[in-house]
């Protein structure tokens, strides 16, 4: 098949005739991608999917399913698969009726339907499940049911509302695992919704970071963490330094750029207007270095180490620096420093292609 | 060593009963506590309740006036058949016996509770009474004295009727509230035709109940539907409207109804005034059946609203999403999914209005005229007018039985934990 399994072209919604709860949204979804839509709560990405599954209708704009407008097929003719954020397995039936359900709209024979049950049961481990009611389950086990039911009429595309906010974490990143393998094996187009960034960084070929009915950025998960493209990003994504200052010059993919307190930070301009405009410098914690060698970054700051956190695999160090006194720094238990207290002062240091300069 | 043992042994085992009492004197104080809250509604439910209906069903079966009023008449009986002539005895101490129970003041009681069985014998007795003192004439036999007084005596009718009160307890209350009597040797037939009520009687009340329980669905579901899916304001909106009726007064609402439907009412002068209606052709709304199932339906209805909106409520509307997306449309997705789950409410709705309806009495005596009367009227006219308690209690106690069994119907059928009153 040629072209996206799904797109949206300039999609827009609207609860109240008054706000727009989504802007302007445009994306394509190639087949078989695992597409995250990621962003706080509030921020449409819930809305973005009750429109593609026909459950909301787009206040402007055009959905493609397969290249051909959606947006007056109902719900039940758009073969879409939807796993809903409390399951929603319908309480009077057994697990293997719920599984049935779809097969059994559809008409199958019944032979076909036991056969599929049985093989849906079997590919998620509750074979000897199948004559309880969805009560009876544990949350992992009604989760893996609401997975199978969603996959078992082999609909091209599959949607997840939070379907693991349910969960705790264990079961949670058990479940991950194994919906990532489904989508491995079977090939799916899955749209995925979350507000946890790790389910998200973890489980997406790309994901779609959201805020306010926008997408504020597109990418890979790598991209994402790496290279965020706007303040918001970058602090919504995994922990992050933001600094504020003005840019002085900027040449070459790389500016300089002064902070409040006066002093001067080489940063990689990611989109800057350019000399005189606002900016906010990007920062990860564990890219900050401790008494780097002299001349190795042109960023070196002394700083004083406010408060040290042991957190197992590593350390969280809250630094007073540039006039900021919550700087973060994270570094590898292996790799501790002499001298390395709450109250003492010490050099640090990074490199500017890993400080971005973000617009505001 | 030993002498440790056993002195950790008796320290553990004296903990161990130590434990023991404390817990179960803990338990002790929290069960008396929890009997002294449950204490004065039990008190209230027995004294008003459990010993009323216990009383009701005893009186359907005591029957003790003839067994103290006329024993040794009854003891002569019991070797009489009604095929044979009566021995001159029996009407020697009958006579005897009906003499002194006019001093006792027994006579009334005896003559009215024959009456129930034998009905026209109450004069009988009573006048057969009042001209026993003077004895029978010279050479005359005592039966003849008796079938002078009233011809009555001549047929074993009345002797049978009162062999037949012979203990102190009674079958023909019951008999009666199934229109069955009993013949002169005591086997049980029907009663002739034009006496048969109750039964009849107990067949309308259940059709009419069960067909405002129908209607009360019918008209409940889509109410209880939008109040479960519009916005709260709107909910409350329509919540007010089901509760109305139940604070306006049930004669009020009932008037309501006879001003509306009656043939010079509000409805017809308005399908007259139409012309849909000639003014001959007025039609006759109230006061018969019709009056009483929509009189009936009306203020019962919250009772059929309430619980299906509170199951409604938490029917989350991702289930009918789900099934949509599934494949299944609309009208498929809510017949398969909402509706099942919908019926622990309507089942819990519609016991509560068969209940109501099946011993339902207002109302039908107001709007119900002669057609309209459903059982409980036949019960209150022997409560209030006829005083034949025993019947009443009988009947009552019919009805009773009758709401156990089909709530154990239903039981067997749905299971009672299914009902459903609220979330
Ligand atoms: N059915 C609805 N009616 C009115 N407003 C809604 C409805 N659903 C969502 N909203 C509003 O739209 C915005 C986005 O909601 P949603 O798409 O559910 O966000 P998310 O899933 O990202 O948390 C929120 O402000 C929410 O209040
Ligand atoms: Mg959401």
């Amino acid at each position: 098949m040629t072209g996206p399994a799904v797109r949206f072209e300039r999609v827009q919604k609207s609860y109240d005739g008054e706000t727009l709860v989504v802007k302007d949204l445009n994306l394509s979804i190639p087949h078989g991608e695992f597409l995250t839509l990621l962003g706080p709560s509030g921020s449409g990405k819930s809305t973005c999917l009750m429109m593609l599954a026909g459950f909301e209708s787009a206040t402007g704009g055009k959905i493609y399913l397969n290249e051909e407008s959606i947006n007056r097929v109902p719900p039940h003719k758009r073969n879409i698969g939807m796993v809903f954020q409390n399951y929603a397995l319908f309480p009077h039936k057994t697990v293997a009726e719920n599984l049935a359900y779809p097969l059994k709209v559809r008409k199958l024979g019944k032979t076909d339907i036991e056969a599929k049950v049985a093989r849906a049961l079997d590919r998620v481990q509750l074979k000897r499940f199948g004559n309880r009611r969805p009560a009876m389950l544990s949350g992992g086990q009604q989760q893996r049911v609401a997975v199978a039911r969603a996959l078992i009429f082999d609909p091209e595309i599959v949607l997840m509302d939070e379907p693991l906010g349910a969960l705790d974490k264990q079961l949670r990143e058990q479940m991950q695992y194994e919906i990532k393998d489904i989508h491995e094996n079977l090939g799916v187009t899955v749209v995925y919704v979350t507000h946890d960034q790790t389910e998200a960084l973890t489980m997406s070929n790309r994901i779609a970071v959201f805020n306010d009915g926008v997408i504020q950025q597109l990418a890979p998960p790598l991209d994402l963490y790496e290279k965020p493209e706007n303040a918001f990003v970058a602090g919504f994504i995994g922990e992050n330094n933001q600094l504020r200052g003005l840019v002085k010059s900027a040449r070459g993919g790389e500016c300089v750029v002064q902070l409040h307190d006066g002093s001067l930070v080489t940063a990689r301009c990611v989109n800057v207007a350019g000399a005189g405009s606002a900016t906010t410098l990007s920062l990860r914690p564990e890219r900050v270095e401790i008494n780097p060698p002299d001349g190795k970054h042109p960023n070196r700051f002394e700083g004083r180490v406010e408060q040290l956190l042991y957190l197992g695999d590593h350390m969280r160090i809250r630094v007073s620096l540039c006039g900021h006194d919550d700087f973060i720094v994270k570094v590898p238990n292996a790799s501790m420093h002499p001298g390395l207290n709450a109250g003492n002062s010490m050099t640090f240091g990074w490199a500017p292609e890993n400080c971005r300069a973000l617009e505001g | 060593m030993t002498t440790i043992s056993t002195s950790a042994g008796m320290t553990i085992d004296d903990d161990g009963r130590a434990l023991k009492a404390k817990f179960a004197r803990a338990e002790r104080a929290r069960q008396i506590k929890a009997a002294g809250l449950v204490a004065p509604l039990l008190a209230f439910v027995l004294i008003t309740f459990v010993v009323p209906i216990g009383l009701m069903m005893y009186r359907s079966v005591d029957d003790p006036v003839a067994v103290r009023a006329i024993p040794r008449t009854l003891e002569l009986l019991n070797h009489w058949s009604p095929d044979s002539a009566p021995p001159e005895a029996v009407f020697k101490v009958l006579g005897e016996e009906l003499l002194s129970a006019r001093e006792s003041g027994d006579l009334g009681k005896l003559a009215t509770r024959l009456n129930y069985d034998v009905p026209g014998t109450r004069s009988t007795l009573m006048r057969t009474a009042r001209a026993m003192r003077r004895g029978p004439a010279e050479g005359r036999s005592h039966r003849d004295l008796f079938e002078t007084i009233d011809p009555k005596w001549r047929g074993g009718e009345i002797l049978a009727g009162l062999k037949s009160l012979n203990s102190p307890y009674t079958r023909s209350y019951y008999l009666a509230a199934a229109d069955l009597t009993t013949n002169l040797y005591g086997d049980i037939v029907a009663k002739p035709p034009h006496q048969r009520i109750y039964v009849s009687l107990f067949v309308k009340t259940l059709w009419v109940s069960l067909l405002v329980t129908a209607l009360c669905i019918l008209l409940a579901y889509p109410v209880a539907y939008q109040m479960a899916t519009l916005p709260a304001a709107t909910a409350n909106l329509l919540m007010i409207l089901v509760l109305l009726p139940f604070w306006t007064s049930l004669l009020v609402r009932t008037t309501a109804w006879i001003v509306l439907l009656q043939s010079n009412g509000v409805l017809n002068d308005l399908l007259v005034a139409t012309g849909i209606l000639g003014d001959e052709g007025r039609i006759q709304m109230i006061y018969n059946m019709f009056g009483t199932v929509v009189a009936m339906t009306h203020i019962l209805l919250p009772f059929m609203v309430l619980p299906l909106y509170s199951v409604m409520k938490t029917i989350p509307p991702n289930y009918l999403r789900a099934a949509e997306s599934m494949g299944a449309p609309p009208a498929r997705a809510w017949l398969d999914i909402y509706l099942p789950l919908t019926l622990p409410g309507a089942g819990a709705g519609s016991i509560l209005v068969f209940i109501l309806c099946i011993g339902y009495y207002i109302t039908p005596e107001l709007v119900g005229g002669r057609t309209g009367q459903l059982i409980s009227s036949a019960i209150a006219y022997h409560m209030q007018s006829s005083l034949n308690w025993g019947l009443a209690a009988a009947l009552g106690t019919l009805l009773l039985v009758g709401v156990l069994a089909l709530y154990w119907l239903y039981n067997r059928i749905a299971g009672v934990d299914s009902l459903r009153m609220g979330g």
